[in-house]
């Protein structure tokens, strides 16, 4: 009898774990009897790293949007259907309108979503005509005519609460926007702010103090630890939980992430943000063994970015099909994550990191390479070449020359190892 | 790295004066750190708050978000404002002898 798997989510994470199975199935003694069916609620495959540009009016919708049917191989089934949830017993999925799909193996791959009513006011008055988020298509949208519209006053980008998708994009945000509004020649008129949960710009050392110089470099004003209790849009203002107050005239919120909702009715799979418990090391859920995460749907400490996503491809791939073989899994996922961050005035940094080692100066992949943690032309470059790689290479599952699923290591600058003698002084 | 006596014990403190070894933590010392951080007496609600975050932590290998603290101590986020104003997920943890929270990467 053949077997099937069954992937939630035709996204990054969905599309690429299909495309790599199905080749690697090809060459398998399995490969003939396996069926892979890939279920998402629509067929509007969104390349999420775009959301970024168009605020800026850098990238079109046309350009960032294609049907997910069409990036799968056509010997792969695509359903059509929202999910109604897992029916973790009967190694059942159950869609909305009661049609159920039954499974050997089973891929969460729904992503995270953004949890609008956790934080109060959000969409009260003032939600897309002066408060917007750029994290899905119709807000980055409105978010484009309000900055054209914007002759000046305060712009505060705030996060609400971490996990969240690209923990960079915000950063990203405010350079892009100091460049945009020099270049419209108003600068001098707005103040930007960011306003973070966390005690820095970022949550790594190094690279938060980096990012932090970067920040007042460009006159951009940081406010950490804020909480934010509630958005005022009438007022014009940010209520954090211990009663600071940061006033706008526009203000750009990246929400509270959580799971799908499915995920929350299936019994036994998520947790209480709805994202999926998964062993970090074999992309394995805590749930049952037939059940396998990968991308933003997990709870695994690692980023919630598409470059994290495809390294796990791999690995998820490979202890799928030692699974339906009845092998020991491979625990090898290293949390390798590596991100362009867009710094504005065409230039870009790099950061490349895993669970191990946070983000370091040096060169990626190796010494020659490109500059890690400083600005750069070539950076930019790349990322902007990324979007071709994303649906020509990474969706297909394939691998990218000189980019592995394991962190590089060649090529960046550690900090002085602590020393005894040294770490007594300290005391 | 630096060690503190506390409630006559040397334990071992981060550069932010979080615990390296959270097994070294003991109540009385929650109770003398707590007086140093202005918490005159620590209220049962003050116990459930801390006491869920070190089992967040031996369950999770991380002390939970503010918000998460919210939705699944039991006590609301307003409410743990009160209780530790400095700052619920970050003045608890240290409390309750934990890492700071990891928020995310």
């Amino acid at each position: 009898m053949s077997k099937r798997i069954v992937i939630l989510g035709g996204g990054t994470g969905g599309t690429l774990t299909a495309n790599r199975l199905h080749r690697h199935l090809k060459h398998h003694p399995i490969g003939d009897a396996v069926e892979i069916t890939v279920v998402d609620q629509d067929d509007h495959h969104v390349y999420q790293p775009g959301l970024l540009f168009v605020p800026f009016g850098l990238a079109q919708h046309s350009e960032i949007v294609r049907p997910r049917q069409a990036q799968l191989h056509k010997d792969i089934t695509f359903v059509q259907q929202g999910i109604d949830r897992v029916d973790l017993e009967r190694d059942t999925v159950v869609l909305e309108g009661g049609r159920e799909l039954a499974y050997d193996a089973l891929v969460i791959a729904t992503g995270a979503t953004l949890a609008l009513d956790e934080t109060e006011g959000l969409t009260g008055p003032g939600w897309n005509e002066k408060v917007f988020t750029f994290y899905d298509l119709a807000g980055a949208t409105g978010l484009e005519t309000a900055l054209a519209e914007f002759e000046g006053g305060k712009l505060v980008v705030n996060v609400v609460d971490m996990p969240i998708k690209c923990p960079v994009a915000p950063l990203e945000f405010c350079f892009l926007a100091d460049w945009y509004f020099t270049e419209r020649g108003i600068r001098d008129k707005v103040t930007i702010t960011y306003a973070t949960p966390l005690d820095g710009a970022f949550t790594k050392p190094v690279a938060s103090a980096a990012l932090t110089s970067l920040l007042a470099d460009k006159g951009v004003h940081l406010i950490t630890e804020f909480n934010t209790g509630e958005v005022d849009g009438e007022a014009g203002k940010l209520v954090g939980y211990d009663g600071r107050e940061v006033p706008f005239d526009l203000a750009v919120v990246i929400p509270l992430h959580s799971g799908a909702a499915y995920v929350g009715r299936s019994e036994g799979l998520g947790d209480d943000l709805n994202f999926v418990p998964t062993d970090k090391r074999t992309l394995q859920t805590i749930a049952k063994p037939n059940v396998f995460a990968l991308g933003d749907a997990t709870n695994v400490p690692a980023s919630k970015a598409g470059s994290v996503t495809h390294f796990e491809g791999e690995v998820l791939v490979d202890n799928i099909l030692r699974f339906l073989a009845g092998e020991t899994l491979n625990s090898t996922f290293d949390g390798h994550a590596n991100c362009f961050i867009e710094t504005g005035f065409g230039k870009a940094l790099l950061i490349d990191f895993n669970y191990d080692t946070e983000p370091l100066p040096g060169h990626f992949p190796t010494a020659i390479g490109m500059p890690l943690l400083k600005e750069s032309r070539m950076n930019h470059l790349g990322k902007l070449m990324f979007q071709w790689v994303y649906w020509h290479a990474l969706l297909q599952g394939r691998d990218i020359p000189g980019i592995g699923a394991d962190m590089p290591t060649r090529g960046k600058e550690r900090p002085a190892p602590h020393t005894p003698e040294l770490e007594e002084t300290a005391v | 790295m630096s060690t503190a006596t506390m409630a006559g014990v040397e334990v071992r403190l981060n550069d932010e004066g979080f615990f390296e070894d959270p097994n070294q933590w003991t109540e009385a010392m929650a109770v003398e750190m707590a007086t140093a951080d202005g918490i005159d007496t620590l209220t049962d609600q003050h116990w459930t708050v801390l006491k869920f975050m070190r089992k967040e932590f031996f369950e999770k290998g991380t002390g939970p978000t503010v918000r998460l603290l919210g939705k699944t101590s039991g006590v609301s986020v307003k409410d743990l404002y009160l209780l530790f104003p400095k700052g619920p997920a970050k003045m608890a943890a240290r409390i309750a002898g934990i890492p700071k929270p990891k928020g995310c990467i």
